[in-house]
């Protein structure tokens, strides 16, 4: 299905047709910036189980996924949320709780691992993490992954520079690829192919797309592919990469989507003080979540005033003087 | 002239500490004022970059996450994560690169937990993780630690080591294969802390004005060298006037 044909569908069957119960997907974004979070939220509706998820550092998605009990497993680098919240509420809770199995990587560490899966090769070498707790301790034991064909049989190897000290290292750390079933990410700009464009900053979002079997885009425009043609420096992922186009304006909500919108402090707040309390949360769930029928619902639900409050400015592609308390 | 708080004189002084020419690696929070106050204060050519890819941007208004797109606004260049690391793994250009940090705890070597206390797979706190720090710690020549100065902080052995300093000591980070550099300075609510260029334990620096140094050690785990250190300079209205007025108006962070 990745060849030059129409792949734009609804949400839900995009959801419905890619997602499914155990999984493996990543989700593009980082902390409270272009999440997928439209996509995030079908996930949940639809109640997809026993996801193994592998992020870097994409708080908010991360974040209502584990709370919303899809995750079993998670590969993760940074489960925070800038100053909406130092540690993901839900994630602290679920690692705690031992509802939640986590493996810890850097970011560098992750990025690199979606990169060898996007390259098609079984690792790549770094010099970060050695001498730390990241290479002794694993979250996902040898056992576990003994039995798992989908783990690595190791979390990491560490080797002596099989170059000898070539370029004055005398070790690396080898990170193993990953490859996804599934992964999400949300976009400014597609057309009906999949071709995709990101404005500011990718993170690691083109690694993790060409890592997966199949890319479920989300975009805010869906533009003519000439149009996308006029300026081809600009794009990032070809439209053969993709298995799935869905226009979803507001698709980042309420994480931000550069040029279009900022993050929205209001909800992000509410989200973590629901989150805390876990007599709250089930009804936040209810009320945002299930209660809503599709993305466009929730919009609806927190109303024009809040959406108009995070709108971009031209110049600067965020909301200047937003009340961010 | 003594109309400042403790984090104003923190972020000072860690803004203090970083050289013209210096690339600058932030996190979120007040290493984000730190750098933005450096600018102004004593380095005027550093350049502030953000481990999501953003270089050199034009901090208009305070971001209140590395990935904020705050950051994003008249950059240098919009790169990417694989980008950001490459820069501080690179020996040409992670040489110059002072990263910024903050944790959980912190040892005499300078090593930082920022992943849980207790036990890793069922812990009694979970924190957020790497992030960046533990690729910052491994590549940059120079780090800054933002700590708050508890006993519980300052601890004997870490909990989890998230992020290396000097591992174990003198050679910790030659056995271990890391390049060369290290910790270069901890801050904290009372104290500016550096580490013995030959033993590379911590020491004491500097005294925040009004603490003396017996009550620093009363809040740390382990035992520091005092004998070096002198009275941390407040800041100058001029400093305070900078921080104020340019580099979090809207005291989102200060």
């Amino acid at each position: 299905m990745n060849s030059v044909s129409d792949k734009v569908m609804t949400l839900q069957d995009a959801v419905r047709k890619y997602a499914f119960d155990g999984c493996h997907m990543s989700i593009g974004g980082f902390t409270i910036n272009r999440n997928p979070m439209a996509a995030v939220y079908e996930i949940i509706r639809q109640r997809i189980r026993r996801i193994h998820l592998y992020a870097h550092s994409n708080g908010q998605g991360v974040d209502e996924l584990v709370g919303s009990g899809c995750i079993d497993r998670l590969e993760i680098a940074y489960g925070g949320n800038g100053r909406f919240a130092p540690t993901c509420v839900r994630f602290k809770k679920a690692v705690q709780n031992g509802s939640l199995m986590v493996e810890d990587y850097s970011n560098y560490q992750m990025t690199l691992r979606f990169m060898a899966g996007a390259m098609g090769v079984p690792f790549l070498p770094t010099r970060s993490s050695l001498g730390t707790d990241i290479i002794d301790k694993w979250g996902f034991s040898s056992e576990l992954r003994k039995t798992d064909n989908r783990l690595p049989n190791e979390k990491l190897i560490v080797m002596d520079n099989p170059f000898t000290n070539w370029t004055d290292a005398a070790k690396v750390v080898l990170v193993p690829a990953i490859t996804t079933d599934v992964t999400f990410i949300h976009v400014q700009k597609a057309d009906i192919y999949g071709t995709a464009r990101m404005e500011g900053l990718t993170f690691s979002d083109v690694e993790q797309a060409k890592s997966a079997r199949h890319v479920v885009v989300t975009c805010e425009e869906l533009i003519k592919n000439d149009a996308l043609r006029a300026n081809p420096d600009s794009n990032q992922i070809p439209h053969f990469c993709v298995s799935a186009v869905v226009h979803v304006p507001w698709g980042a909500y309420p994480t931000a989507c550069y040029h279009h919108y900022d993050y929205d402090p209001t909800y992000l707040n509410e989200y973590r003080k629901h989150a805390e309390n876990d007599d709250l949360y089930p009804a936040w769930l209810d009320r945002f979540v299930y209660g809503v029928s599709n993305h466009q619902a929730l919009l609806d639900l927190r109303g024009e005033a809040a959406l108009e409050a995070i709108r971009a400015d031209a110049r600067t592609g965020y909301a200047v003087g937003l009340d961010r308390r | 002239m003594s109309d400042y708080t403790l984090k104003e004189l923190m972020t000072i002084a860690a803004a203090r500490e970083i050289q013209d020419g210096d690339i600058v690696f932030c996190g979120t929070g007040i290493s984000m004022v730190a750098a933005m106050a450096a600018k102004h204060i004593c380095a005027p050519n550093s350049t502030i970059f953000f481990e999501t890819g953003a270089i050199d941007s034009i901090l208009e208004e305070t971001p209140l996450a590395v990935a904020d797109p705050r950051v994003m606004f008249w950059t240098s260049v919009n790169g990417n994560l694989a980008d950001s690391f490459a820069t501080m793994q690179n020996r040409f250009t992670g040489v110059h690169v002072v990263g910024i940090l903050g944790a959980a705890q912190i040892d005499r070597f300078g090593n930082l937990n920022s992943t849980c206390l207790g036990d890793y797979t069922r812990p009694k706190t979970r924190f957020s993780g790497s992030g960046g720090a533990c690729d910052v710690g491994s590549f940059v020549n120079r780090t800054i630690t933002f700590m708050q100065h508890e006993k519980r902080k300052f601890v004997p052995k870490l909990d989890y080591l998230t992020c290396p300093g000097y591992l174990d000591g003198p050679d910790g980070r030659k056995k271990a294969g890391l390049p060369e550099g290290g910790p270069m300075s901890v801050i904290t609510n009372m104290a500016t802390m550096g580490f013995d260029e030959n033993t590379k334990e911590m020491f004491l620096t500097g005294y925040f004005p009004g603490i003396s140094p017996q009550k620093i050690l009363d809040n740390m785990g382990f035992e520091i060298d005092i004998s070096r250190a002198v009275e941390v300079p407040p800041p100058t209205p001029e400093e305070l006037h900078i921080l104020r007025e340019r580099c979090d108006p809207q005291r989102l962070i200060l």
